[in-house]
């Protein structure tokens, strides 16, 4: 990466003062409101901020891809030339050949009845009419789609999207992107909608794009992990406006606006050694219709004074050099709590103090689990047993008369157990039957293979009305908060529903429901509310408190936090560990973090392809992990801290998962694995053809690998 | 443990500062801003007021036949003027109206309700009742209800009006059903559906409670639809003589006594022919509007905040 | 793919049979073909009446007359009329009437349809759009038996205002078709097929525009369009090229049910002016109480519902990618 804009430079784009607006039903909603950046030559500009942040409105008002009736002003200077206020043609000529843009979704990103080859070939064709021929262009598209590391290339370009999985369609976006040399590539959360290894292997692609073209990159992310290895300079934004800007490392070693102190501190760390204090900040978003006057922060800051309240602060510097500002009046008590702060203990981060300046400004604590006395592991009785699982489903094809062309080995051979007062935390990338695995549990019907034991209870031998009784012991939390609480019951009806199920007298439930909701931290008086008036985290914690409603043992977590923002994400988090400590639950805890997973379990299994390939306890796991996937998936999680993140060794995988459908013989991982490529050709013939059992490394590890050696990731 | 006590502030903090306008109230503060949805709702309103009410308006009976005064042109007394024998027209059309009306909105409302549990069980349990359902739905893209209808009309030749409301029902649930088939699949999915299944809530209490309430929406909209179409249907068979059978009369039958006469005595075709378009057009605006009030979210509504919420995502 | 066109074949063969057979069965159960016999003044004599019985198979259970009526349609015979005409003589001629009525109807309803579609969703939210929508609105909610006579009342004046009687609209063609030579008989059809085209097209241009403007602005707001923009396609460019290829998708799958509609409103229109089509004989047969006759009628009505649907299958086979496998 090329280094940061002398002053001279002309900045490749300069923003100023852009606001823009929607109509909308409540009002005007201001979704940027007086933004200014500006992004240099070859520079890599982060923008982050949490939805609805106004981060993707602002690219897309550079892109004049705004719909009609958004209202823009300010000045939007590209290479010195005023972009506001050009007409749909004259954009069309700088779209795509001298500014390039990189969306989100992938998998809705391209047209669906052209193949990609033609869609790549279209992006020259449009800019280099009479100059480029087709069959040029055409080859050219499949040089792009090689260079962008899609293997086959000139086969592949026949493909239409739907035959791409959403890597390589992201892929395909950025060949597109950078197929006219373009001057700036704007990334809007690029890999927001991949699982975590294609996600590295994505921002490696826009690495070489970058050397490849010298463009400028905005990258937008609500990942500080993301930006921290990738971009120069960072902007945060909250609530359509800049609140901090600044080189990468300063932002992080030093933020001087609480908000991005509070988001730092909020995230769980992957390169922790110890439980670490989890920022939750208070509240939620402000509305962007009618924002109060005053600092939008401020109803959530732990710092705010009443001049928070009077007028919104304007960025100002904070350093002597001039290049790092933050939007706040109390930037230089913000320093001094800093100052004064040691260094966190627990991680070995180049930002530790500025997290140990979190934790003491949020005030938040460790939930510690001997709170509550727990005898030792193996003493304590079984809540969940789940042996050699098995789950296949048909795989079918035709619309009319279904026939099945194969089988589709979803779940093949899962073991697990979980103890009383335990959290497991099950990980692994979309497609690798963790949530099979949950259905299964969650299910109480007899597997297909295998078994399953709740609380001692084989399920394969439940009646019905034995089957009623295991589910309450056993309740649930989605992922979803949006979609987990019918939409058109109040709350107090959403909690009494289980309570009604299992027959309990109208007189409990009355008296259960204030409990329930005083527990998960909301108020007796919002029971007659409906979901829609909750925001996000508010329902998650309504859908913990309804699983919490029959007093189960045993927690099952679908992803409970990955569709929440970061700053809220700590408070629900907080909430579960509480919870776990003071109604001694155990948690089945599914995810693909595995930060939060390191944050909040006990233990943690990793599957791949339906099987485990590697567990034991969290420092085991994460601190000595054996499996080469388990190192590969570690590797790949971004830190959000600079300087560890530069001088990281990142494995990227090569390729996609293969389909469950056909799952590679012997070991599952071996097509994807480094590890096996530098084998000798008789320790590959094993993986080949014998399927590794797991096998113990030490005290509560097992690993799937025939040879499993130690690598040191994080 | 001094956490809990923080745990319930900060969620406090989250709570919403004001109380938005409850769902009803914001669903017709949408729909009366709708114009042409209100007009249609009270054109109709007015239409069903005034089919029952006429005597009140006319001093004509049904039973009245002016023998002097055969094919009047509208006048003063006779307001859509007089038929072959002398009857008054608006006396004649608003007794077709009556009929047509009251069986557009029984077949509509119960035609919608029963696709709606039959939709939801196919869809809710899949397997035969599923397939047999589907298969249906393309039956009778081959072979039209009107068909069906008309075919065993013979059958019903003088019977009540009430038969011919039960076979209408009968061929004209099928297509709302195969929606509501579609919705429940959605909605099976969604985790409150799981949530409460995990809990141990029986299947048919899921569908009633959960299910069906979350597409009310759609079944109200679809309801309004299907009275615009049994409307249309009921006055298509009785214009050839399948459906209403004298000495009831319909506005299907008074139009095909009209139509043989539109280029001489017009009022006797338009009289009946305007109130069938305005009912139906005003069934359909109103059921587009009502969509667009209940479901923000699918039609043009729909575009507009989903283009700013993509937006400012 | 092609298996699944294959598939897709039987599955309509196999509705195309129920479909008839509950037609038959329906009409034997509903009609009583004897009735009329027996009032005629003076009435004939039993044996008479039995005769007839035992000539209509009316002896022998349903399914039984099924099959024998089915084997006939298979050797090409589809029975007599109760009134002992040879129904595959007239049902050549009545076919014929009716498909020169609905295809050319549907396929500039189709064609209009599509492009008024587009025209308003381009033009979303002004005059275009409006009126558009305007006169979907009003054309869907007149039903045909009231759209026919007045697309004839706007004929009558246009022939007025002319002077002439250019425009027809009784019957299918002039009485004495047989004796004009080819280009001349060319002519006078078209000449009495314009009037009821019209009225079949409105419905079908009302229908088709609704659907495809909806299809469009459902495009409109896809990612991939976004795409195409960023790419430097203007959005116009980027809306024909991107966005009308894949909206045209939805509509292959809407031809099969729009035919279904042309084929109920084709029995109002060929009675409401008069064309010996195969509704009117629809019609007829119900009139007469003749099995055959309705049988016949539904077994066609299928077969056309067939091979549009089975046609609109093709054409999202060729549309859409995605189902190419």
């Amino acid at each position: 990466m090329s280094g940061p804009v002398t002053e001279n430079d002309t900045p490749v784009l300069e923003v100023t003062d852009l606001a823009v607006s929607f109509p909308s039903e409540a009002g005007t909603v201001q979704a940027v409101r007086g933004l200014s950046y500006r992004v240099g030559r070859g520079e890599v500009l982060g923008i982050a901020g949490e939805s609805g942040s106004g981060k993707s409105v602002s690219s897309l008002a550079v892109m004049g891809l705004l719909p009609p009736q958004a209202r823009i002003t300010g000045s939007i200077r590209f290479q010195g030339q005023q972009l506001l206020g050009l007409s749909d043609v004259q954009l069309a000529k700088i779209r795509g050949r001298r500014v390039a843009m990189v969306f989100q979704d992938p998998l809705s990103a391209l047209t669906p009845v052209y193949t990609v080859g033609d869609q790549i070939a279209e992006a020259l064709l449009v800019h280099g009419k009479g100059r480029i021929s087709r069959q040029a262009a055409a080859n050219r598209a499949v040089e792009l789609l090689d260079l962008v590391g899609i293997p086959h290339a000139a086969q592949r370009a026949k493909a239409f999207p739907h035959e791409f999985s959403g890597g390589m369609r992201q892929r395909a976006v950025i060949a597109m992107a950078i197929a006219n040399d373009p001057d700036l590539i704007i990334a809007d959360e690029p890999t927001t909608a991949l699982d975590v290894t294609v996600q590295a292997q994505v921002l490696e692609v826009l690495k070489t794009a970058q050397e490849v073209t010298g463009a400028g990159i905005v990258i937008i992310t609500h990942d500080l992990g993301v930006v921290a290895g990738f971009a120069d300079r960072l902007m945060v934004m909250y609530a359509g406006r800049a609140v901090e800007t600044g080189q990468v490392a300063e932002v992080y070693q030093q933020p001087r606006m609480p908000y991005t102190l509070g988001l730092l501190g909020s995230l769980p760390r992957l390169d922790a050694t110890e439980k670490l204090p989890l920022v939750p900040i208070n509240g939620q978003p402000p509305s962007l219709v009618d924002l109060p006057e005053g600092c939008p922060f401020a109803p959530r800051c732990p710092m705010a004074v009443d001049a928070c309240l009077e007028a919104e602060p304007e960025l100002s510097a904070v350093d002597s050099a001039g290049e790092h500002h933050a939007a706040c009046v109390r930037t230089a008590e913000l320093a001094a709590t800093e100052a004064a702060a040691e260094e966190i203990e627990g991680v070995d981060a180049s930002n530790a103090a500025a997290i140990e300046a979190a934790v003491e400004v949020f005030g938040a604590e460790v939930v510690q689990a001997q709170a509550r006395d727990l005898a030792p592991r193996e003493q304590r009785p079984t809540v969940l047993r789940v042996d050699e699982l098995v789950k296949h489903y048909p795989l079918n094809k035709g619309t009319v008369f279904k026939r099945r062309v194969g089988t589709v080995h979803a779940v093949d051979g899962v073991s697990f157990e979980i103890r009383e007062g335990e959290t497991l935390g099950l990980v692994g990338e979309s497609g690798c039957g963790k949530t099979t695995t949950l259905m299964e549990v969650l299910g109480l019907t007899p597997p297909s293979g295998g078994a399953i034991e709740v609380l001692g209870r084989d399920v394969s031998t439940l009646d019905k009305k034995a089957r009623r009784a295991v589910r309450r012991d056993m309740q649930v939390v989605f992922q979803d908060p949006m979609a987990s609480l019918d939409p058109r019951m109040p709350i107090g009806d959403v909690l009494a529903e289980p309570m009604q199920v299992h027959g309990l007298d109208a007189e409990h439930i009355r008296k259960r429901i204030p409990q329930l909701l005083d527990l998960v931290g909301l108020r007796a008086e919002h029971a007659d509310r409906y979901p829609a008036e909750f925001s996000g985290g508010q329902r998650q914690r309504i859908g913990i408190a309804r699983a919490l409603a029959l007093e189960p043992k045993l927690l099952v977590l679908d992803e409970p936090v990955s569709a929440l923002d970061v700053s809220i994400q700590a408070g629900v988090i907080n909430l579960l560990d509480q919870l776990k400590v003071e109604l001694g639950l155990s948690y089945l805890f599914v995810a693909h973090d595995l930060s939060v997973v390191r944050h909040i379990a006990d233990r943690v299994a990793v599957m791949y392809l339906g099987r485990i390939v590697e567990i034991g306890t969290v420092d085991t796991v994460f601190g000595n992990p054996l499996h080469p996937y388990t190192q590969a998936l570690l590797s790949a999680i971004p830190l959000p801290d600079p300087v560890k993140e530069r001088q990281r060794e990142r494995i990227i995988l090569s390729g996609d998962l293969p389909s469950p459908a056909d799952p590679p013989s012997g070991c599952r991982f071996r097509t994807r694995c480094f590890l096996h490529t530098t084998l000798p050709e008789s320790d590959r013939a094993r993986c080949v053809g014998e399927q590794p059992e797991r096998v113990g490394h030490g005290q509560d590890h097992e690993v799937a690998c025939h040879f499993a050696r130690s690598k040191q990731v994080v | 443990m001094t956490v809990l006590d923080n745990k319930a502030d900060q969620a406090v903090a989250e709570a919403p500062a004001r109380r938005p306008v409850k769902r009803s109230r914001l669903t017709l503060r949408r729909f009366l801003r709708n114009r042409w949805s209100v007009a249609g709702l009270a054109v109709l309103v007015l239409l069903y007021v005034l089919a029952f009410s006429y005597p009140l308006f006319s001093p004509f009976s049904y039973e009245f036949h002016d023998t002097n005064l055969t094919y009047d042109p509208p006048t003063v007394t006779h307001w859509f003027g007089t038929d072959n024998i002398g009857t008054d027209m608006f006396v004649a059309t608003m007794r077709g109206m009556q009929k047509s009306l009251t069986i557009g909105l029984l077949v509509g409302v119960i035609s919608t309700l029963l696709s709606a549990v039959v939709g939801a069980a196919a869809g809710f349990f899949g397997g035969f009742t599923d397939r047999a359902l589907m298969w249906l739905v393309d039956l009778l893209l081959v072979l039209p209800s009107f068909l069906i209808i008309s075919i065993s009309s013979p059958l019903f030749k003088g019977a009540s009006w009430l038969i011919f409301v039960v076979l209408l029902v009968l061929f004209q649930w099928m297509i709302t059903a195969r929606i509501v088939r579609g919705m429940t699949l959605t909605l099976k999915t969604r985790e409150y559906v799981s949530a409460a299944r995990f809990m141990g809530q029986s299947s048919w209490r899921i569908i009633f409670k959960h299910i069906l309430p979350n597409m009310a929406s759609l079944l109200i909209v679809d309801a309004t639809i299907n009275v615009g179409s049994a409307v249309l249907q009921e006055t298509g068979l009785s214009y050839f003589g399948f459906g209403v059978q004298p000495p009831d009369i319909s506005l299907g039958t008074l139009i095909q006594t009209g139509s043989n006469s539109v280029l001489t005595f017009p009022w006797l075709f338009y009289a009946p022919a305007i109130m069938l378009i305005l009912i139906s057009l005003s069934v359909a605006v109103v059921g587009d509007g009502l969509r667009d009030a209940l479901d923000p979210s699918s039609t043009k509504a729909r575009r507009r905040v989903k283009r700013k919420k993509e937006a400012a995502a | 793919m092609l298996g699944f066109l294959i598939r897709r074949l039987l599955n309509y063969l196999v509705l195309c049979v129920v479909a008839t057979f509950l037609s038959f069965t329906l009409s034997s159960i509903a009609f009583d073909p004897l009735s009329l016999l027996r009032q005629h003044n003076p009435p004939p004599p039993a044996a008479t009446i039995e005769a007839k019985r035992v000539q209509l198979h009316l002896d022998q259970p349903i399914p039984q007359r099924f099959l024998t009526w089915g084997e006939g349609v298979l050797r090409g015979d589809f029975g007599q009329t109760t009134t002992d005409h040879a129904i595959t003589e007239e049902l050549g001629r009545r076919a014929g009437v009716s498909l020169r009525l609905f295809l050319l109807g549907v396929t500039v309803g189709i064609l209009l349809g599509v492009l008024v579609g587009v025209a308003s969703a381009v033009r979303q939210y002004k005059f275009t759009d409006y009126a558009a929508t305007f006169f979907s609105y009003v054309v869907l909610a007149t039903p045909v038996f009231v759209l026919g006579p007045l697309v004839k009342q706007v004929a009558q004046s246009i022939n007025t205002a002319t002077g002439s009687e250019w425009l027809q609209f009784t019957g299918e063609g002039p009485n004495d078709l047989s004796q004009l030579g080819w280009l001349e008989g060319f002519g006078e059809r078209l000449r009495y097929l314009i009037v009821p085209t019209v009225t079949i097209a409105l419905i079908q241009i009302a229908y088709y525009s609704r659907y495809q403007r909806s299809a469009m602005l459902d495009v409109l707001g896809s990612d991939f369009l976004r795409t195409a923009q960023a790419k430097g396609l203007t959005r116009r460019r980027a809306f024909f090229k991107h966005g009308l290829r894949t909206a045209l998708i939805p509509m292959a799958t809407l031809f099969a049910f729009g035919f279904g509609l042309v084929i109920v409103g084709g029995v109002f229109t060929e009675s409401i002016f008069n064309w010996q089509g195969m509704g009117q004989w629809l019609i007829q047969g119900i009139n007469d109480q003749d099995t055959n006759i309705t049988a016949t009628v539904t077994l066609f009505v299928a077969v056309c519902v067939l091979v549009s649907g089975w046609l609109s299958d093709v054409l999202y086979a060729l549309l859409d990618p995605r189902i190419r496998v």
